[in-house]
């Protein structure tokens, strides 16, 4: 098969997969999936052949693809470490700027960086630093000492500036006096409570694009492919945030969000303003990103088990597994000697979901906003904090537990609001999609260049699992 | 601009209520006079916790807090806020407190005393003016320059 260009071919560097999507561009449809071993610690391309051949097969032949747009979350991730001034305030907003560029966030730090400070960073290794803090005009000392700190360090990587504009060009200038490379982008916080993290998003993934691919050693592969775009949990996003808002023919699906657990990580995306339902309502705290995404590093099936059943009560997995505790005990303890294991058995399978389940409903609760009441002298008021995600109408759930699950509805319940616990924001009504293709990264790749193949690709692909389903009861529609 | 902006653009103010206080008009004509007048003003707004006030000051590098308390509370609101300002390392910032900083008509000069023993720089009894505060503001301003704490009376 040889329809010169009519294909797109999407392409996920995973931890231990190279994906690939082959994309009929006219149909909006998947045409052809393969996958082969990720081997980008060694040699980029022997995973990328495995798989290209793959999907030779399938296909019967290899086209010539109109685009070959690559994503990765390869050699670790983007590693990433974020400084600001003050916790709540600049250095949140360069932790959200992080994550929402598709960052794994190895450390987070604040205030001015001592010589301790310093050693951990380079002990982190981070693939890029995002160095932010003061609003424009504000405190200009601590950024400007943190610059000669870092300046001053044997830290290799890219740094990314975006804090107080009054500041960065001296900061910039010390960066280079010291040989390090720099890219300035407008300040994460430039007002007080005001949170400008786009541009500092953008500036991630050039230096990612241009930088990171490279000291990864995926651009060897570079005949192969037209570009790596951005880190894969970006891809995600950016599909999301299509979905969400559709494109110039197609309306989009509005308020949604994204669950999608893992291995090593449970990350919830949503895209929505989150804002208060009712005008009274207060709003609290540091103004949300439309399009957020939240990492849990603590809730991941394999790599972290235990710390689910942890936080969850070991009672309450037993419960939901239908086993006994101590059995839970023992095949939490396997699955930690053995973290790419499949569910072989029964046992372990409902093991899987009830994990899966609470990780979803943890890392959901987490990621959404929550109301308190605060008694005024007038009567009590509600005061909101995070996003109001109750009127999302769209929720998708994928990863590995969810995909093979015979079924994930059960598990995807997790994520819903429950009516016992009304301080907390959760979906309280969304239809309920799957994403068992794992199409979502293909459509965030081509979401730019492609945005109405995208979108069908999207509505063709989710698999529609609930109409409408609500928290709190066992009965889906 | 006047010689007297240019030398106010260089001041940033932080206003904000404090606590559970929603009274908002005051501290919007306060900070809109303020900024009118040439200094830099960022408003936190009604409800705003003690801690919040002392962080957007790190941020902003603010030169004063002007902290509202209109409700009755301040007395309970505003107990500890310099030491706040100690422990955060901001602990030259210029305090001002202003309002219906207590219950019920209490003789002022007790009042004040009670507000400047918490550490702040000057109270405002109930009506004051912005005029006031601005003047206040440009005088304080002007003692720091020349080394002193606050102007004298
Ligand atoms: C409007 C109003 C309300 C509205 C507020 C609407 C809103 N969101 O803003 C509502 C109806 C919600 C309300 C509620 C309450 N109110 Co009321 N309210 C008033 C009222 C009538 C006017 C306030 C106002 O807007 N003034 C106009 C502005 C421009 O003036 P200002 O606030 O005084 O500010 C000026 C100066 O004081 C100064 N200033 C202000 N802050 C600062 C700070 C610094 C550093 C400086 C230098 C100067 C300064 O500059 C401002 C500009 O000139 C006053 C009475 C009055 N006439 O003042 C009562 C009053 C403030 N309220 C009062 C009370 C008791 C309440 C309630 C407790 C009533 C109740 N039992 O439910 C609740 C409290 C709610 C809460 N949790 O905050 C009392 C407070 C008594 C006290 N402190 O001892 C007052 C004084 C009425 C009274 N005489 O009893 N209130």
């Amino acid at each position: 098969m040889t329809n010169s260009g009519s294909l797109a071919l999407l392409i996920d560097f995973g931890s231990t997969f190279t994906k690939l999507r082959a994309v009929d561009l006219d149909a909006g449809r998947i045409v052809g999936s393969s996958q082969g071993p990720s081997t980008v610690t060694s040699d980029v391309t022997l995973g990328l052949k495995a798989a290209l051949d793959d999907l030779a097969r399938k296909l019967g032949g290899l086209p010539c693809f109109r685009h070959r747009l690559a994503s990765s979350s390869a050699a670790g991730g983007l590693r990433m470490v974020t400084v600001g001034l003050v916790k709540d305030l600049t250095a949140e907003a360069a932790r959200r700027a992080a994550l929402g560029a598709g960052a794994k966030l190895v450390g987070t730090f604040a205030y001015r960086l001592t010589r301790s400070d310093i050693e951990a960073i380079l002990g982190l290794r981070p693939d890029i630093l995002l160095l932010c803090g003061g609003t424009d005009g504000g405190n200009a000392e601590v950024i400007l000492q943190n610059a000669t700190m870092l300046s001053a360090s044997e830290l290799a990587c890219p740094i990314v500036l975006a804090g107080n504009r009054t500041a960065v060009e001296e900061a910039e200038d010390r960066f280079a006096a010291t040989g390090k490379e720099v890219r300035v982008a407008d300040n994460v916080m430039p007002e007080l409570n005001l949170l400008n993290i786009d541009p500092a998003r953008s500036a991630i993934r050039h230096v990612f694009m241009e930088r990171i691919v490279h000291a990864k050693g995926i651009d060897r592969a570079a005949a192969m492919f037209d570009a790596v775009l951005m880190p894969t949990p970006a891809a995600v996003l950016e599909g999301a945030r299509l979905l969400a808002r559709g494109t110039a023919k197609r309306p989009g699906l509005g308020d949604l969000i994204v669950v999608d657990v893992g291995g090593a990580t449970t990350d919830v995306h949503s895209i929505c303003t989150g804002a208060p339902a009712r005008p009274d309502i207060l709003l609290h705290g540091l103004p949300e990103p439309f399009a957020k995404r939240t990492v849990e590093g603590d809730l991941g099936m394999r790599h972290n088990a235990a710390a689910i059943a942890e936080v969850a009560t070991l009672s309450a997995i037993a419960a939901t597994a239908g086993l006994s505790e101590p059995r839970v005990t023992a095949l939490l303890r396997a699955l930690a000697a053995d973290v790419e294991r499949v569910p072989a058995t029964l046992e372990e399978a409902m093991l899987d979901q009830a994990l899966a389940s609470a990780a979803i409903g943890l890392a959901v609760r987490r990621h959404a906003g929550t109301v308190e009441t605060v008694y005024t002298a007038t009567g009590p008021r509600v005061m909101q904090r995070g996003k109001d995600l109750s009127g999302v109408t769209t929720l998708i759930g994928t990863g590995g537990p969810l995909v093979h699950a015979a079924d994930p509805l059960p598990i995807l319940k997790a994520a819903l609001s429950d009516p016992a616990e009304p301080q907390s924001l959760r979906p309280a009504q969304p239809r309920i999609l799957i994403d068992r293709g794992y199409v979502l990264y293909a459509v965030g790749l081509l979401a730019e260049r492609e945005p109405e193949v995208a979108m069908a690709l999207a509505t063709s692909h989710l698999h529609s699992i609930a109409r409408s389903f609500t928290g709190g009861s066992s009965t889906a529609a | 601009m006047t010689p007297e902006q240019a030398a106010r653009s260089a001041r940033m103010l932080l206003t904000g209520v404090i606590g559970s206080d929603t009274h908002i008009v005051g501290n919007r004509v306060l900070s809109l006079a303020l900024e009118k007048a040439g200094y830099r003003v960022a408003s936190l707004g009604a409800l705003t916790p003690a801690r919040e006030f002392i962080e957007g000051a790190i941020e902003t590098a603010a030169d004063a807090i002007l902290v509202s308390s209109l409700y009755g509370q301040g007395e309970l609101d505003c107990r500890g806020f310099r030491d706040l300002c100690v422990e955060a390392g901001i602990d030259e910032i210029l305090l001002y407190v202003g309002g219906n900083l207590v219950v019920g008509k209490q003789p002022w000069p007790d009042v004040e005393r009670r507000f400047l023993d918490m550490g702040f720089d000057r109270a405002f009894p109930p009506g004051t003016r912005p005029e006031d505060v601005i003047a206040a503001l440009d005088r304080d301003f002007a003692a720091r320059a020349a080394g002193a704490r606050i102007a004298l009376p």
